[in-house]
């Protein structure tokens, strides 16, 4: 399950983190709580004029005075206008502020995925890590489109408060009194609910991991007849979202039915207390019915808020997740500036006591140490599982290791910045994941500065172009979704062809041709043989044909290299190697019979 | 203010009676509530109306009240205020109950059709896409659902607030007459200028998902190549541009809801000034003056509602069409009602086959047969049409010219689920579930551990599992993450091999496992007493070499097809494929290979095995 989870930190807390992950929003949302307390202030007009109008002008001596109603209504349709116009202002400079500030987080959860190690990535749920930089910051960019409201609203609160107090300190008190036990429930009801909106977020991600395995996995599901199995899964998945926002929403109508209570009994009060003032002679009948909308004035905005806060914990649950990658730490750190430039040329390449463990704690590497020279070729066997891929993976800096240091050109891996690293190191995985563009695209992917003519050369150079040409487009090809509209051993050349033209000094190959027909292969291979000579090659491979060709082979068993030395010294003597070259042979020559002591012998016997 | 719909509001409005149609009980509980909270902004207005009429006036003027009257007039208030309170609560709790129970029943049909829909389908839609669909997607369809009943019970606010105002004065009432039509008109017009930006920004947070979704499934390309920065680049270019439609949203939202809320204000305030004109001319009294200004202050925020659900009917009608395009997909596998009754191995022939991608042919007029219980080997070079061949012999695909039939019958008239029962499959690239090692291997079969152990000692694989510190009960992590790619290969095979299959299709379902093992796994198919006929497309001389008749694939034709001997006798391209390695480890025996030993050196710029093979045939 997901590594990262969704720290629990209370909404001041989020907001604050939200604040330093966005500088400027601080100082932007200063302004706008400036605009929201004069829009607040202007509400208060229409309630003053309805007092004004019943008190002075209706209730006077000589009968009502149309021409000062008229007048003063004159007054207060300007003042009307221009808070509408003010929260305009404030409203467009909110969404600019807080939707900057939003895009920038969503960029920053989106490098920091990329930053994550390898085998942290393979953890990750995928869809869940999706979730994280789409439809969580969504949540909370749809709840600003009202957010505007509850800043209004808020200040409202205190405006109107003042108001009131103004007009009539005991029927204020009163309207609090009714609304304090509200305002002490509230925060605790408002707390659990944030504990069960957090929920409906994780089962929404669960749900989008459930279900991107059902279309991930569509050939398998298909070929045994799982729909039934998967389609339970995912009905499992759906119904428990469902319930999790079923158990929110009761909460939900907890707080707002309080709040509504609050409002009726705060109404009844004011009236019959009002008229209890009005005979002592405390208050006029105007006062009192303008107090009546005042109240109002509070009570919707108090209920606006309960309801808005209410979404407030379900966009704060969401931002939580997303704040929870950008605060993931970087477990491959980029030394940046700091780092140490690689000499330009070939490079070599040193492991000293390198171990790796999973962070679940299955150890994968003990204690390797080797050196690799600048220009040589090496090739690293070995059995499935016996640490070759994680080798690779270090060597590359996908990962750093548990302990022990690698080197590149002398220098420690860790210290070299990662841009340089990128472009000196390529490696090309097995799995040849291509983008859904065109082929041509996909080669050349990321380097808008190459043309098709050096595409079409570095084909040439590998021996692709007969390949190339008999795709139906051509260079033009669709690669499809994830690259399937190409079999898997072409999506290999792809990728290998991408690897050759970013011309790296070191360059690393992990089963890159497994998939790819022995004829091509061997063309391939050939190919980069004579493509980077000169610089620094090491390939993992099953197929021994790669070792045969090497300078040198590196024979990995249970995490430990147990055999180093040339294709000749290796197969001449009785070991790892040799086993595996016997059945390597086995498998290719058409030896029907088991792996074993024949081929080594044979093997040996060449040599 | 139907007549001025604009055209995805209409588009809009199917979604609303649909959603009607599958919970209308719900939805009838939800408005029955909202009705009850449309009228209660009248009775209360009424109420305080009556109350300034016989309670507060009388006590100001007279300097005394009773306490009856007094209680009376806070129970009045209270008790038509808790009218407004059911109503509130229960249109709420209705509308709640009835969008997550819509957007659960359409995830469910929109994933389930996935499920169903064929693998060609799945082919042309990305994964990103296709997830967007399941969750925002459905989420925006029933978004409308939470205000619809406030909306509705609004129409019956308004429809009273009229009502008891004509009641009350007509000359008043024509002032709400005007105004309503006014806040109806100005909601339209938002609308009508909102809808293009909200759609715009809808499907910008699908391109958003869909960048994420393909930028982290490549995750491990995009470090190798140092792409980080051009996909950061990538991602900020689209997460702006929503950004900016979110802004552009937000300032329309900003620029009316101020308007909005401002109408019922200048009522109020004309309300005063009319007011106080029909008073002078003694058509009316206070108490109904502040009737009709409280009535005004009550209404003008729910009249919003109507506003809330027009702004969510076009990003609804942009998710309704996106889901109904998966659930009105085409294309499903016909099915009959044939069953595959034999319990030996499988007969496998396909006549005239022909299969294409993307408008190009994948596979021509493919014939071959595999006689029960013999193993075929497929092979040929890279992108030849040999894995599109294998799914059609699973029918993972459905040929567009030509016919697959199995014992003799059309694999299309087969019952749904019969091919899957009898014929397993191991693609090249296997995928693990997020789930246990026994529930990978089962996939929801009914088998005891005995037979699971049984299929992982037959996939070699059944030592990695002991090793497990849960065995058989240990997660595997999402896609399998937690094992290397030979293992996942293997379990993949175990899942095939546990099924007992009368034909057993495995396309290169071995590249990533060593050549040990692999012998080890091979030496058990061709040992075991397992009653399948076996498929392989494969490479490897070894894999080769267990099948009893071997089909030469080259540009998705069959090209050749025999014995071993026979191919490698007069088939070019099958010989410089099958002995590619050894021109290399036995580079002197003489006159076998297409490239004879001293080729090397040119042999990158060579000729490709297609281009050797049409020198063949010409």
């Amino acid at each position: 399950m997901s590594r990262i989870g969704g720290s629990h930190h209370s909404a001041t807390g989020t907001l604050k983190r939200l604040f330093a992950t966005s500088p400027t929003l601080r100082r932007g949302l200063l302004v706008v709580l400036l605009l929201a307390v004069v829009a607040a202030a202007g509400r208060v007009v229409v309630p003053i004029a309805v007092q004004v109008t019943l008190d002075t002008g209706i209730q006077s001596e000589e009968g009502p005075r149309t021409g000062f109603v008229l007048g003063s209504v004159g007054i207060c349709a300007v003042a009307v206008f221009c808070t509408a116009w003010i929260t305009y202002r404030m409203n467009h400079r909110l969404y600019r502020e807080v939707e900057t500030a939003l895009a920038e987080m969503r960029k920053k959860a989106f490098r920091r995925v990329h930053d994550l190690s390898a085998p942290a990535l393979g953890g990750e749920q995928r869809g869940d890590l999706v979730a994280r930089v789409t439809g969580d910051v969504d949540q909370f960019s749809i709840f600003l489109q009202f957010g505007g409201m509850l800043l209004v609203s808020g200040c409202q609160l205190l405006v109107g408060s003042a108001v009131m107090f103004a007009y009539s300190w005991a029927l204020a008190l009163t309207v609090w009194a009714v609304f304090l036990p509200l305002a002490l429930i509230l925060p605790r009801l408002q707390h659990r609910l944030s504990f069960r909106y957090a929920d409906v977020r994780t089962r929404a991600g669960a749900m989008l991991a459930t279900t991107g395995e059902a279309v991930a996995g569509a050939a398998v599901i298909r070929a045994h007849n799982a729909s039934g199995l998967i389609g339970g899964r995912i009905d499992t998945a759906v119904e428990d979202h469902r319930r999790a926002q079923g158990r929110a929403q009761r909460l939900v109508a907890v707080t707002l039915s309080s709040g509504e209570i609050a409002a009726a009994l705060a109404i009844g009060a004011v009236v019959s207390f009002g008229v209890v003032l009005g005979i002592n002679g405390h208050m006029t009948a105007g006062e009192l019915v303008a107090f009546l909308f005042l109240v109002t004035l509070f009570i919707g905005p108090a209920q606006m808020s309960t309801e808005v806060l209410n979404e407030l914990q379900n966009a704060l649950a969401g931002l939580r997740r997303t704040l929870a990658v950008i605060e993931a730490p970087r477990e491959v750190e980029d030394p940046g500036e700091k780092g140490v430039e690689l000499e330009p040329g070939p490079v070599g390449v040193g492991f000293e006591e390198v171990e790796y463990a999973y962070p679940d704690g299955g150890r994968v590497l003990h204690g390797v140490s080797v050196e690799i020279a600048p220009r040589s070729r090496v090739a690293v066997v070995g059995e499935t599982g016996s640490g070759k891929s994680t080798f690779v993976k270090l060597l590359t800096r996908l990962a750093d290791p548990s302990s022990g240091r690698v080197l590149l050109g002398g220098v420690p891996l860790t210290d070299v910045p990662l841009e340089s690293l990128r472009r000196r190191v390529v490696m090309v995985p097995q799995d040849g994941f291509l983008f859904n563009t065109t082929v041509g695209e996909n080669i050349r992917y990321g380097r808008a500065d190459v043309g098709d003519d050096e595409v079409r050369a570095a084909l040439a150079d590998l021996g692709l172009t007969g390949w190339a040409e008999s795709l139906p487009g051509g260079l033009e090809t669709p690669a499809g979704p994830r690259g399937e509209a190409l079999s898997a051993g072409e999506r290999q050349l792809v990728a290998l062809a991408r690897a050759y033209l970013a011309d790296p000094d070191l360059l690393v190959l992990d089963e890159a041709t497994s998939a790819v027909d022995p004829a091509t292969e061997q063309r391939l291979q050939r190919a980069l043989e004579t493509a980077t000579r000169g610089r620094t090659a090491v390939s993992v491979a099953h197929r021994l044909s790669t070792a045969e060709a090497a300078d040198r082979v590196l024979v990995f068993d249970a995490g430990r290299i147990v055999q180093q030395g040339t294709h000749e010294e290796l197969s001449a003597r009785p070991g790892r190697y040799a086993e595996l070259y016997a059945a390597w042979q086995s498998a290719t020559t058409g030896a029907a019979g088991t792996a074993g002591t024949a081929g080594t012998a044979e093997a040996a016997g060449r040599a | 203010m139907s007549e001025a719909d604009g055209p995805s509001r209409r588009k809009g409005l199917p979604v609303l009676t649909a959603a009607v149609r599958e919970e209308p009980w719900i939805f009838g509980a939800a408005l029955a509530a909202s009705a009850l909270y449309g009228v209660a902004p009248v009775a209360t207005s009424w109420v305080l109306g009556r109350i300034t009429d016989r309670v507060i006036l009388p006590a100001f003027e007279s300097g005394e009240t009773s306490h009856a009257a007094l209680a009376a007039a806070g129970a009045a208030i209270f008790a038509v205020a808790m009218l407004r309170v059911v109503g509130v609560i229960g249109r709420r709790v209705g509308a709640g109950l009835m969008q997550f129970r819509l957007q659960s029943t359409y995830r469910r049909r929109v994933a389930h059709r996935y499920l169903q829909l064929p693998l060609s389908w799945h082919q042309r839609h990305s994964a990103g896409r296709l997830l967007s669909t399941v969750n925002s997607d459905v989420e925006a369809v029933w978004a409308p659902i939470i205000p619809l009943p406030t909306a509705l019970g609004v129409v019956i606010m308004l429809v009273s607030a009229i009502g008891s105002l004509i009641l009350v004065d007509p000359v008043l009432a024509l002032v709400s007459i005007a105004l309503f039509p006014a806040i109806g008109l100005l909601n339209v017009f938002y609308q009508r200028r909102l809808s293009p930006l909200a759609a715009r920004a809808q499907s910008l947070r699908a391109e958003v998902a869909d960048i994420a979704h393909e930028s982290f499934d490549g995750a491990v390309v995009v470090k190798t190549l140092g792409l980080e920065a051009h996909e950061s680049a990538r991602m900020a270019e689209r997460a702006e541009a929503l950004r900016d439609a979110n802004v552009a949203v937000g300032r329309m939202r900003g620029r009316f809801d101020p308007l909005l809320d401002a109408l019922p204000n200048l009522g109020i305030l004309t309300v005063l000034a009319v007011g106080t004109s029909r008073m002078a001319s003694g058509a009316i009294g206070v108490a109904e003056l502040v009737q009709v200004a409280y009535l005004f202050t009550m209404i003008a925020f729910p009249v919003r509602a109507f506003g809330w659900v027009l702004a969510e009917l076009p990003r609804s009608a942009v998710g309704w069409e996106r889901v109904r395009a998966v659930l009105d997909a085409e294309g499903d596998m016909p099915s009959g009602e044939l069953r595959l009754t034999d319990p030996g191995p499988l007969n496998l022939d396909a006549r005239g086959v022909s299969y294409a991608y993307n408008g190009s042919d994948v596979l021509r007029d493919v014939t071959l047969s595999t006689g029960a219980g013999s193993t075929v080997a497929v092979v040929g070079p890279t992108g030849s049409g040999k894995s599109t061949l294998a799914a059609l012999m699973v029918r993972l695909i459905d040929p567009d010219r030509g016919e697959v039939l199995m014992d003799g019958m059309n694999a299309r008239q087969m019952r749904s689920g019969e091919v899957a029962s009898a014929v397993a499959f191991v693609p090249q690239e296997a995928l693990l579930f997020d789930d246990t090692v026994r529930g990978n291997v089962l996939l929801g079969l009914e088998r005891d551990d005995a037979a699971v152990w049984e299929a992982l000692e037959a996939a070699d694989v059944a030592q990695v599992v002991r090793e497990l510190p849960e065995g058989l009960d240990a997660g595997v992590g999402e896609r399998g993450a937690t094992l290397s790619g030979g293992q996942r290969q293997r379990i993949a095979l175990a899942r095939a091999l546990v099924r007992r299959p009368r034909l057993l299709v495995l396309d290169d379902a071995t590249s990533s496992v060593d050549p040990e093992v692999e012998s080890r796994i091979l030496n058990r198919l061709r040992t075991s007493q397992l009653p399948s006929t076996v498929v392989v497309v494969a490479y490897r001389k070894a894999t080769i070499a267990l099948a009893d008749h071997i089909v030469y694939v080259d540009r998705g034709r069959v090209a050749d097809a025999g014995s071993h001997a026979e191919l490698l006798a007069r088939c070019t391209g099958y010989r410089s494929l099958v002995t590619a390695y050894e021109g290399e480890q036995n580079g002197h025996r003489a006159g076998d290979g297409a490239e004879d030993d001293g080729s090397q050196g040119d042999a990158a710029v060579g000729a490709s095995p297609a281009e050797a093979e049409e020198g063949r045939t010409a």
